[in-house]
């Protein structure tokens, strides 16, 4: 069943459950951090409107720099205005930023361990129609590497925008990953959101399986759960929106009481949570495990709903890695 | 006044030299560096340091100070050594460059050396960091200018090309690049490798001011920073044209001593050569 502390919406189960992209919630987390601290500034690579920074643009328009497409000097601009004490977020497409400008990020954001956040759009395969050019799949792994790197992955509009607020908070180098298409809005306002802390939203009587998921597809591991629990095989679903510092101590406990684990993220399987979760069990408490995700390979055109389907990241998939996984217990 | 004047030219002069001899002990005894481009600039970051900048190397964190932002970061021992003489560290601490735990890396790190402001080495970004403090400064109507130290080499770079279209747009005045304009890079001569030129033509295009000095006439480099900042409306270049090796017969204009230190016996003969001015003075 849901976990009654974390106060999911009441909604979640109903067919019109309100739907909504996770880059509507940082464009208003941007303004809500822009009214607190007068250092926020925003930079943007042309895509103003699409990143959702144009809410900002128009209420501070002297703390907002347009950059034309120009990811890498984008990066480092911001470096140079965290260095004098801004607090500067960048938003772009996540294969561009922080993929084009990843030696950037990595050289002059993370090794100076400057207080730059930056906003990749448009992750995962919901970039849908675009194909897989622009459908970042690999972002979270080539940022997850980076010493001093911090890592939000929100699981819906509303968590994004209390990342984004905390990020802008938080003193040092973040990544703030969101998504193009409308998914459904499952937590609230009073919903726990404490970088660093996973958070468990479904627990079954007797789990035989902890479902570790990040980002939207949080919302399909909860469909996923409650289908299973119907099925007689009980589990335990984890938000882990923050990736990186990762919240062994929730990991771990979960692994104990579940003796099995199932990743669930928008992303390669390797290098991203999947590889941070079994990083996390390997040295502390080996344990059998599933992964959902991008199987190495790359995203095509199509509806975002249909891509789900087809690169095995949709309910039915979830449900099979852990049905699967449950019987090495 | 003019006599005044003279004589503290005449000073700078002297830090050059001084500046210049300390790079060879210092490029020693780290076993690997940048040779013909730390010489070749020597007087560019004599002219900042002891004349230029309104800094106090005692308070390396003071809100006022003028920033430089070394963009060419394998420059980094000719900056260590006029900040040595400069007052930020002790000129002991010299012998530690590259080596372990040393505060002096190899390339620069920032918030390890008080009075280092930004990282680089990785090549074409300087500009770009140079350009985010600018507008901070300006959003915080601050007067502190911004001094980019650039290479002719690392006009290569896309990430150049980003940052100099931006500041051209955003009329960033408050901001000085001067370009070390010495013709050499690893594989070879500038206009070989990838040429540059038109390279005025081509930041003017961008819409910035351009000078171009004698990059050893500490003078000629002092003028061109004081009319920089007279510039209102752009961002200004100031090219100035050097000898890679300067002063040291051997190293002048040959690429190849661009990555390397000298050896041993090349020590012995730059020393010389800088200590009698190439042979005009006895040595001591």
């Amino acid at each position: 069943m849901l976990n009654p502390q974390v106060k999911l919406s009441p909604d979640i189960f109903k067919e019109e459950i309100k739907k909504e992209p996770t880059r509507f919630g940082f464009g208003e987390g941007l303004v809500i951090a822009g009214d607190a601290n007068p250092n926020v500034v925003v930079l943007c690579a042309d895509i103003t409107a699409s990143t959702r920074c144009d809410a900002f643009r128009d209420k501070f328009p002297d703390r907002f720099f347009q950059m034309g497409i120009a990811e890498q000097n984008m990066a480092v601009v911001a470096v140079g205005l965290a260095l004098s004490g801004k607090i500067p977020f960048i938003s772009s497409y996540a294969t561009f930023s922080p993929g084009r400008n990843w030696e950037q990020i990595r050289t002059f954001v993370a090794y100076s361990n400057a207080n730059v956040n930056i906003a990749g759009a448009h992750a995962g395969i919901s970039t849908g129609p675009d194909g897989a050019t622009h459908q970042a799949t690999e972002d979270l792994a080539i940022m997850r590497v980076l010493p001093n790197m911090r890592i939000f992955v929100p699981c819906d509009s509303l968590e994004t925008k209390k990342a984004t607020v905390a990020a802008a908070k938080i003193w040092g180098p973040d990544y703030i990953r969101f998504a193009r298409e409308k998914t459904p809005i499952f937590t609230t306002e009073d919903t726990p959101f404490v970088p660093g802390k996973a958070e468990i939203f479904w627990e079954s009587a007797k789990p035989k399986c902890a479902i570790i998921a990040c980002g939207p597809l949080v919302y399909n591991a909860l469909l996923a759960a409650k289908e299973l629990e119907e099925e007689g095989i009980g589990t335990i679903v984890v938000n882990n929106h923050t990736l990186k510092p990762i919240d062994e101590k929730t990991i771990i406990d979960v692994a104990k009481r579940c003796r099995t684990v199932v990743t669930v993220e928008e992303h390669q399987v390797t290098g991203g949570l999947g590889g941070a979760v079994a990083e996390v069990l390997a040295k502390n408490l080996p344990t059998p495990m599933g992964f959902v995700g991008m199987q190495d390979t790359f995203g095509e055109s199509g509806p975002f709903d249909q891509l789900i389907e087809k690169y095995g990241m949709g309910v039915g998939a979830i449900k099979e890695a852990v049905t699967k996984i449950v019987k090495k217990r | 006044m003019a006599e005044s004047y003279d004589k503290k030219v005449k000073f700078l002069e002297e830090m050059a030299n001084k500046i210049r001899q300390k790079i060879i002990e210092t490029l020693l005894e780290a076993g690997s560096g940048h040779s013909a481009s730390t010489l070749g600039s020597a007087d560019i970051f004599t002219a900042l340091y002891f004349y230029i900048l309104n800094h106090d190397p005692k308070r390396p964190d003071m809100p006022e100070r003028d920033r430089v932002v070394l963009s060419c970061g394998h420059y980094c021992p000719v900056q260590y050594v006029a900040m040595a003489f400069a007052g930020y560290f002790p000129i002991e601490e010299l012998k530690t460059l590259r080596k372990l735990n040393s505060r002096l890396q190899g390339h620069p790190h920032y918030g390890v050396l008080p009075g280092i402001e930004a990282t680089s080495g990785p090549l074409g970004s300087g500009l770009s960091q140079s350009i985010g403090m600018a507008l901070a400064a300006r959003m915080n109507r601050e007067k502190h200018r911004i001094y980019c130290i650039t290479s002719d080499g690392e006009q290569d770079e896309g990430n150049v090309w980003e940052a100099v279209m931006f500041a051209g747009k955003n009329r960033i005045n408050n901001l000085t690049a001067i370009l070390d304009r010495n013709n050499i890079q690893i594989d070879g001569y500038t206009e070989n490798v990838m040429p540059l030129e038109p390279l005025r033509d081509k930041y003017e295009a961008f819409n910035w001011h351009v000078l171009e000095v004698d990059g050893h006439n500490i003078e000629a480099i002092i003028d061109a920073v004081n009319e920089a900042k007279a510039i209102y409306e752009k961002p200004t270049l100031i090219i100035a044209h050097t000898i890679p090796g300067k002063d040291v017969g051997f190293m002048e204009c040959e690429f190849k001593y661009h990555g390397v230190p000298p050896t041993p016996e090349e020590a012995v003969l730059a020393l010389k050569e800088l200590r009698t001015l190439c042979g005009k003075i006895q040595e001591d």
